[in-house]
Protein backbone atom coordinates (compact mmCIF):
# COMPACT_ATOMS: atom_id res chain seq x y z
CA UNK A 1 0.00 0.00 0.00
CA UNK A 2 1.58 3.61 -0.94
CA UNK A 3 1.80 5.76 2.26
CA UNK A 4 -0.87 7.87 1.16
CA UNK A 5 -3.41 5.56 0.79
CA UNK A 6 -2.65 4.16 3.99
CA UNK A 7 -2.83 7.35 5.72
CA UNK A 8 -6.47 8.11 3.66
CA UNK A 9 -7.41 4.80 5.33
CA UNK A 10 -6.49 5.01 8.76
CA UNK A 11 -8.09 8.60 8.80
CA UNK A 12 -11.48 7.02 7.82
CA UNK A 13 -11.14 4.26 10.25
CA UNK A 14 -9.94 6.38 13.32
CA UNK A 15 -13.24 8.71 13.69
CA UNK A 16 -15.21 5.32 13.17
CA UNK A 17 -12.64 3.34 15.51
CA UNK A 18 -12.95 6.34 18.08
CA UNK A 19 -17.44 5.82 18.38
CA UNK A 20 -17.19 2.10 18.39
CA UNK A 21 -17.61 1.77 22.03
CA UNK A 22 -19.84 0.92 24.13
CA UNK A 23 -20.55 2.85 27.28
CA UNK A 24 -21.40 0.26 29.85
CA UNK A 25 -19.49 1.19 33.52
CA UNK A 26 -21.06 3.41 35.28
CA UNK A 27 -18.87 5.90 37.80
CA UNK A 28 -21.32 6.47 40.49
CA UNK A 29 -19.05 8.70 42.06
CA UNK A 30 -19.07 11.28 38.57
CA UNK A 31 -22.45 10.42 38.20
CA UNK A 32 -25.86 12.52 39.75
CA UNK A 33 -29.13 12.70 39.96
CA UNK A 34 -30.42 16.05 41.00
CA UNK A 35 -34.52 17.68 41.22
CA UNK A 36 -35.39 20.80 41.80
CA UNK A 37 -38.64 21.77 42.40
CA UNK A 38 -40.97 25.43 43.90
CA UNK A 39 -42.35 25.45 46.96
CA UNK A 40 -44.13 28.45 47.64
CA UNK A 41 -42.27 30.85 45.04
CA UNK A 42 -38.55 29.30 46.37
CA UNK A 43 -36.63 27.43 44.47
CA UNK A 44 -35.45 24.28 46.29
CA UNK A 45 -33.29 21.56 45.64
CA UNK A 46 -32.15 18.01 46.32
CA UNK A 47 -30.61 14.88 44.97
CA UNK A 48 -30.73 10.71 45.25
CA UNK A 49 -27.49 9.58 46.11
CA UNK A 50 -28.14 5.64 44.94
CA UNK A 51 -28.71 4.27 41.99
CA UNK A 52 -27.57 2.20 39.48
CA UNK A 53 -27.72 2.30 35.55
CA UNK A 54 -27.03 -0.47 33.23
CA UNK A 55 -26.39 0.90 30.16
CA UNK A 56 -25.39 -0.13 26.52
CA UNK A 57 -24.91 2.92 24.80
CA UNK A 58 -22.53 2.95 21.08
CA UNK A 59 -22.86 6.24 19.69
CA UNK A 60 -22.47 5.02 16.26
CA UNK A 61 -25.66 2.63 16.91
CA UNK A 62 -27.86 4.96 19.09
CA UNK A 63 -31.07 2.90 18.20
CA UNK A 64 -29.61 -0.27 19.89
CA UNK A 65 -28.84 1.23 23.22
CA UNK A 66 -30.29 -0.66 26.03
CA UNK A 67 -30.42 1.87 29.31
CA UNK A 68 -32.11 1.11 32.73
CA UNK A 69 -32.09 3.43 35.35
CA UNK A 70 -32.82 2.35 38.77
CA UNK A 71 -33.18 5.12 41.82
CA UNK A 72 -33.51 4.13 45.13
CA UNK A 73 -35.72 6.74 46.46
CA UNK A 74 -34.85 5.99 49.88
CA UNK A 75 -31.82 7.43 48.93
CA UNK A 76 -33.31 11.29 48.43
CA UNK A 77 -31.52 14.39 50.08
CA UNK A 78 -34.23 17.01 50.54
CA UNK A 79 -32.15 18.87 52.25
CA UNK A 80 -33.25 18.66 56.16
CA UNK A 81 -33.88 15.03 57.78
CA UNK A 82 -37.41 15.79 58.58
CA UNK A 83 -38.25 16.05 54.79
CA UNK A 84 -36.14 13.05 54.31
CA UNK A 85 -38.73 10.85 56.42
CA UNK A 86 -41.34 12.39 55.04
CA UNK A 87 -40.99 11.61 51.61
CA UNK A 88 -40.32 7.88 52.70
CA UNK A 89 -43.96 7.37 53.78
CA UNK A 90 -46.89 6.45 52.39
CA UNK A 91 -48.20 9.46 51.01
CA UNK A 92 -44.90 10.26 48.99
CA UNK A 93 -42.89 7.37 47.87
CA UNK A 94 -43.80 5.04 49.69
CA UNK A 95 -40.72 3.22 50.07
CA UNK A 96 -41.22 0.03 52.11
CA UNK A 97 -43.88 -0.73 49.17
CA UNK A 98 -41.82 0.80 45.87
CA UNK A 99 -38.77 1.25 46.51
CA UNK A 100 -36.87 2.08 43.44
CA UNK A 101 -37.93 4.39 40.66
CA UNK A 102 -37.31 2.47 37.07
CA UNK A 103 -36.53 4.44 33.94
CA UNK A 104 -36.13 2.35 30.60
CA UNK A 105 -35.30 3.65 27.36
CA UNK A 106 -37.04 2.32 24.85
CA UNK A 107 -36.03 4.27 21.90
CA UNK A 108 -32.68 6.31 21.80
CA UNK A 109 -33.32 8.98 19.01
CA UNK A 110 -30.09 11.07 17.25
CA UNK A 111 -30.56 14.45 16.59
CA UNK A 112 -26.83 15.49 15.96
CA UNK A 113 -24.38 17.30 17.71
CA UNK A 114 -24.43 15.22 20.45
CA UNK A 115 -28.22 15.11 21.01
CA UNK A 116 -30.51 12.48 21.60
CA UNK A 117 -33.71 12.30 22.32
CA UNK A 118 -34.71 8.93 24.52
CA UNK A 119 -38.18 7.70 24.80
CA UNK A 120 -39.00 5.19 27.82
CA UNK A 121 -41.52 4.31 30.37
CA UNK A 122 -41.05 5.81 33.65
CA UNK A 123 -42.15 3.82 37.27
CA UNK A 124 -42.31 5.53 40.37
CA UNK A 125 -45.12 3.95 43.30
CA UNK A 126 -46.14 1.28 40.49
CA UNK A 127 -47.68 3.88 37.97
CA UNK A 128 -46.13 4.32 34.89
CA UNK A 129 -45.70 6.99 32.14
CA UNK A 130 -43.37 7.42 29.03
CA UNK A 131 -41.57 9.88 29.28
CA UNK A 132 -39.29 11.50 26.39
CA UNK A 133 -35.90 12.99 27.81
CA UNK A 134 -33.42 15.29 25.75
CA UNK A 135 -30.31 14.22 26.66
CA UNK A 136 -26.79 14.91 25.83
CA UNK A 137 -24.17 12.55 25.16
CA UNK A 138 -20.43 13.69 25.20
CA UNK A 139 -17.32 10.96 25.03
CA UNK A 140 -13.82 11.82 26.18
CA UNK A 141 -11.74 8.88 25.39
CA UNK A 142 -13.18 6.26 27.57
CA UNK A 143 -15.11 8.01 29.45
CA UNK A 144 -18.67 9.25 28.33
CA UNK A 145 -21.12 11.72 29.99
CA UNK A 146 -24.80 11.48 29.56
CA UNK A 147 -26.52 14.47 31.02
CA UNK A 148 -30.40 15.77 30.12
CA UNK A 149 -33.30 16.43 32.28
CA UNK A 150 -37.45 16.77 32.27
CA UNK A 151 -39.90 17.69 33.83
CA UNK A 152 -41.94 14.99 36.07
CA UNK A 153 -45.39 15.87 37.29
CA UNK A 154 -45.35 14.42 40.61
CA UNK A 155 -49.31 14.28 40.63
CA UNK A 156 -48.77 11.35 37.59
CA UNK A 157 -47.26 9.19 39.67
CA UNK A 158 -49.07 10.36 43.37
CA UNK A 159 -46.26 11.37 44.75
CA UNK A 160 -47.42 13.66 47.52
CA UNK A 161 -51.01 12.68 48.35
CA UNK A 162 -53.38 13.29 50.97
CA UNK A 163 -53.21 17.26 52.08
CA UNK A 164 -49.83 17.28 50.21
CA UNK A 165 -51.87 16.82 46.79
CA UNK A 166 -52.85 20.52 46.44
CA UNK A 167 -50.23 22.51 44.75
CA UNK A 168 -50.09 25.69 46.19
CA UNK A 169 -47.27 24.83 49.14
CA UNK A 170 -45.17 22.04 47.00
CA UNK A 171 -45.46 22.72 43.26
CA UNK A 172 -46.35 19.94 40.70
CA UNK A 173 -43.87 20.63 38.87
CA UNK A 174 -40.67 18.41 39.72
CA UNK A 175 -37.62 19.29 37.14
CA UNK A 176 -35.43 16.42 37.06
CA UNK A 177 -31.38 16.56 36.48
CA UNK A 178 -29.28 13.85 35.65
CA UNK A 179 -25.42 13.57 34.80
CA UNK A 180 -24.17 9.55 34.28
CA UNK A 181 -20.39 9.17 33.61
CA UNK A 182 -19.73 6.14 32.06
CA UNK A 183 -16.25 4.21 31.12
CA UNK A 184 -16.44 2.15 27.89
CA UNK A 185 -16.86 -1.38 27.91
CA UNK A 186 -14.71 -3.92 26.56
CA UNK B 1 -40.77 70.69 74.22
CA UNK B 2 -42.40 68.04 72.77
CA UNK B 3 -44.59 66.02 75.33
CA UNK B 4 -45.50 63.08 73.44
CA UNK B 5 -44.88 60.95 70.26
CA UNK B 6 -45.52 61.66 66.60
CA UNK B 7 -48.48 59.88 65.35
CA UNK B 8 -45.89 57.96 62.88
CA UNK B 9 -44.15 57.04 65.90
CA UNK B 10 -47.42 55.56 67.65
CA UNK B 11 -48.60 53.89 64.71
CA UNK B 12 -45.23 52.17 64.23
CA UNK B 13 -44.96 50.95 67.76
CA UNK B 14 -48.54 49.77 68.13
CA UNK B 15 -48.66 48.33 64.62
CA UNK B 16 -45.63 46.65 65.62
CA UNK B 17 -45.80 45.44 69.06
CA UNK B 18 -48.88 43.45 67.14
CA UNK B 19 -47.03 42.19 64.74
CA UNK B 20 -44.23 40.97 66.76
CA UNK B 21 -46.99 39.55 69.24
CA UNK B 22 -47.67 37.57 66.27
CA UNK B 23 -44.20 36.61 64.97
CA UNK B 24 -43.64 35.48 68.41
CA UNK B 25 -46.75 33.43 68.85
CA UNK B 26 -46.43 32.02 65.50
CA UNK B 27 -42.47 31.04 65.64
CA UNK B 28 -42.91 28.83 68.82
CA UNK B 29 -46.03 27.42 67.70
CA UNK B 30 -45.05 26.58 64.66
CA UNK B 31 -41.49 24.76 65.25
CA UNK B 32 -43.19 22.05 67.05
CA UNK B 33 -45.46 20.85 64.21
CA UNK B 34 -45.15 17.67 62.40
CA UNK B 35 -43.92 18.56 58.99
CA UNK B 36 -47.17 18.69 57.02
CA UNK B 37 -48.56 21.56 53.84
CA UNK B 38 -49.42 23.79 57.15
CA UNK B 39 -46.34 24.05 58.68
CA UNK B 40 -44.31 25.03 55.60
CA UNK B 41 -47.14 27.83 55.00
CA UNK B 42 -46.64 28.71 58.48
CA UNK B 43 -42.95 28.65 58.14
CA UNK B 44 -43.40 31.08 54.94
CA UNK B 45 -45.79 33.48 56.38
CA UNK B 46 -43.56 33.73 59.58
CA UNK B 47 -40.57 34.83 57.13
CA UNK B 48 -42.51 37.16 55.16
CA UNK B 49 -44.10 38.68 58.17
CA UNK B 50 -40.39 38.58 59.74
CA UNK B 51 -38.94 40.61 56.42
CA UNK B 52 -42.00 43.30 56.43
CA UNK B 53 -41.39 43.92 60.35
CA UNK B 54 -37.49 44.25 59.78
CA UNK B 55 -38.07 46.58 57.42
CA UNK B 56 -40.74 48.92 59.50
CA UNK B 57 -37.94 48.56 61.88
CA UNK B 58 -36.13 50.17 59.19
CA UNK B 59 -38.34 52.74 58.61
CA UNK B 60 -38.80 53.27 62.46
CA UNK B 61 -35.09 53.86 63.02
CA UNK B 62 -35.01 56.11 60.66
CA UNK B 63 -38.01 58.35 62.07
CA UNK B 64 -36.88 57.83 65.14
CA UNK B 65 -33.37 59.76 64.60
CA UNK B 66 -34.91 62.51 62.64
CA UNK B 67 -38.26 62.92 65.13
CA UNK B 68 -36.96 63.49 68.76
CA UNK B 69 -38.92 61.90 70.81
CA UNK B 70 -40.32 63.51 74.33
CA UNK B 71 -37.98 63.62 76.82
CA UNK B 72 -38.44 61.18 80.29
CA UNK B 73 -39.88 63.29 83.48
CA UNK B 74 -37.04 64.93 85.37
CA UNK B 75 -38.18 63.20 88.18
CA UNK B 76 -37.08 60.47 86.73
CA UNK B 77 -33.20 59.48 88.49
CA UNK B 78 -30.66 59.76 86.32
CA UNK B 79 -29.90 55.87 86.89
CA UNK B 80 -33.07 55.22 85.55
CA UNK B 81 -33.15 57.04 82.73
CA UNK B 82 -29.89 55.93 81.70
CA UNK B 83 -31.82 51.94 81.73
CA UNK B 84 -34.76 53.24 79.84
CA UNK B 85 -32.90 54.17 77.33
CA UNK B 86 -30.82 51.30 77.36
CA UNK B 87 -33.77 49.08 77.38
CA UNK B 88 -35.30 50.39 74.59
CA UNK B 89 -31.69 50.48 72.55
CA UNK B 90 -31.62 46.65 73.29
CA UNK B 91 -35.63 46.72 71.62
CA UNK B 92 -33.68 47.98 68.81
CA UNK B 93 -31.11 46.14 68.90
CA UNK B 94 -32.94 42.97 69.11
CA UNK B 95 -35.77 43.74 66.37
CA UNK B 96 -32.65 44.48 64.02
CA UNK B 97 -30.43 41.35 65.12
CA UNK B 98 -33.99 38.58 65.24
CA UNK B 99 -34.96 39.03 61.51
CA UNK B 100 -31.29 39.21 60.58
CA UNK B 101 -30.57 35.75 62.59
CA UNK B 102 -33.72 34.25 60.88
CA UNK B 103 -32.79 34.85 58.01
CA UNK B 104 -29.56 33.49 57.98
CA UNK B 105 -30.91 30.59 59.80
CA UNK B 106 -33.32 30.26 56.91
CA UNK B 107 -30.45 30.32 54.23
CA UNK B 108 -27.95 27.98 55.99
CA UNK B 109 -30.66 25.70 56.43
CA UNK B 110 -31.11 25.99 52.67
CA UNK B 111 -34.73 27.41 52.33
CA UNK B 112 -34.37 30.75 50.60
CA UNK B 113 -36.02 33.63 52.02
CA UNK B 114 -38.90 34.55 49.22
CA UNK B 115 -40.96 37.29 50.53
CA UNK B 116 -44.56 36.74 49.45
CA UNK B 117 -43.78 34.61 47.66
CA UNK B 118 -42.04 36.76 44.78
CA UNK B 119 -39.27 38.78 45.78
CA UNK B 120 -36.38 36.30 46.62
CA UNK B 121 -34.06 37.88 49.51
CA UNK B 122 -30.28 36.94 48.81
CA UNK B 123 -28.58 33.82 50.76
CA UNK B 124 -25.89 35.77 52.56
CA UNK B 125 -24.30 32.15 53.82
CA UNK B 126 -24.27 28.28 51.53
CA UNK B 127 -26.19 25.75 53.04
CA UNK B 128 -24.46 24.36 55.69
CA UNK B 129 -26.15 22.11 58.46
CA UNK B 130 -23.88 22.94 61.41
CA UNK B 131 -24.20 26.98 60.59
CA UNK B 132 -28.09 26.33 60.48
CA UNK B 133 -28.32 24.54 63.61
CA UNK B 134 -26.00 27.07 65.33
CA UNK B 135 -27.97 29.77 63.74
CA UNK B 136 -31.25 28.39 64.97
CA UNK B 137 -30.00 27.98 68.56
CA UNK B 138 -28.83 31.89 68.08
CA UNK B 139 -32.36 32.95 67.01
CA UNK B 140 -33.96 31.51 69.98
CA UNK B 141 -32.04 32.45 72.67
CA UNK B 142 -32.59 36.19 70.99
CA UNK B 143 -36.19 36.15 70.74
CA UNK B 144 -35.61 34.91 74.21
CA UNK B 145 -34.33 37.41 75.58
CA UNK B 146 -36.35 39.53 73.30
CA UNK B 147 -39.29 38.23 75.58
CA UNK B 148 -37.57 38.79 78.84
CA UNK B 149 -36.66 42.54 77.49
CA UNK B 150 -40.76 43.09 76.65
CA UNK B 151 -41.87 42.12 79.74
CA UNK B 152 -38.98 44.58 81.01
CA UNK B 153 -40.86 47.22 79.06
CA UNK B 154 -44.44 47.13 79.49
CA UNK B 155 -43.51 46.40 83.36
CA UNK B 156 -41.75 49.36 83.38
CA UNK B 157 -44.57 51.57 81.16
CA UNK B 158 -47.13 50.22 83.29
CA UNK B 159 -45.49 51.21 86.68
CA UNK B 160 -44.85 54.75 84.90
CA UNK B 161 -48.45 55.16 84.75
CA UNK B 162 -50.18 53.44 87.91
CA UNK B 163 -46.98 53.78 90.49
CA UNK B 164 -45.37 56.79 89.12
CA UNK B 165 -48.73 58.18 87.62
CA UNK B 166 -46.58 60.16 85.11
CA UNK B 167 -47.83 60.30 81.22
CA UNK B 168 -45.21 57.88 79.99
CA UNK B 169 -47.66 55.28 78.88
CA UNK B 170 -50.43 58.13 77.80
CA UNK B 171 -48.14 59.95 75.37
CA UNK B 172 -47.69 56.58 73.43
CA UNK B 173 -51.52 56.07 73.56
CA UNK B 174 -53.08 57.45 70.55
CA UNK B 175 -55.68 59.81 70.56
CA UNK B 176 -53.26 62.38 72.40
CA UNK B 177 -54.78 65.89 72.66
CA UNK B 178 -51.92 67.38 71.54
CA UNK B 179 -51.38 64.89 68.02
CA UNK B 180 -50.01 66.40 65.18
Amino acid sequence: MKPIALILTLAAALPFSAHAVTYQQIQADQSAITFAYQQMGVAMDGKFSRFTAQLNFDPANPAAAKTTIDVDLASIDTGSAEGDEEVAGKTWFNTAAFPTARFMASSVKALGEHRYEVTGPLTIKGKTQDIVVPATFTAQGQTGVFAGGFTLRRADFAIGEGSWAAFDVVANEVQIQFRITANAGE
Amino acid sequence: MTTHYTATAKTLHWLMALLLFGLLALGFYMQGLPLSPQKLQLYSWHKWAGVTVFLLVLFRLAWRVTHRPPALPDAMPKVMQLAAHAGHALLYLLMIAIPLSGWLMSSAKGFQTVWFGILPIPDLVDKNKELGDLLQTVHESLNWLFIVVIAGHVGAALKHHFIDKDDILTRMLPAHPTDK
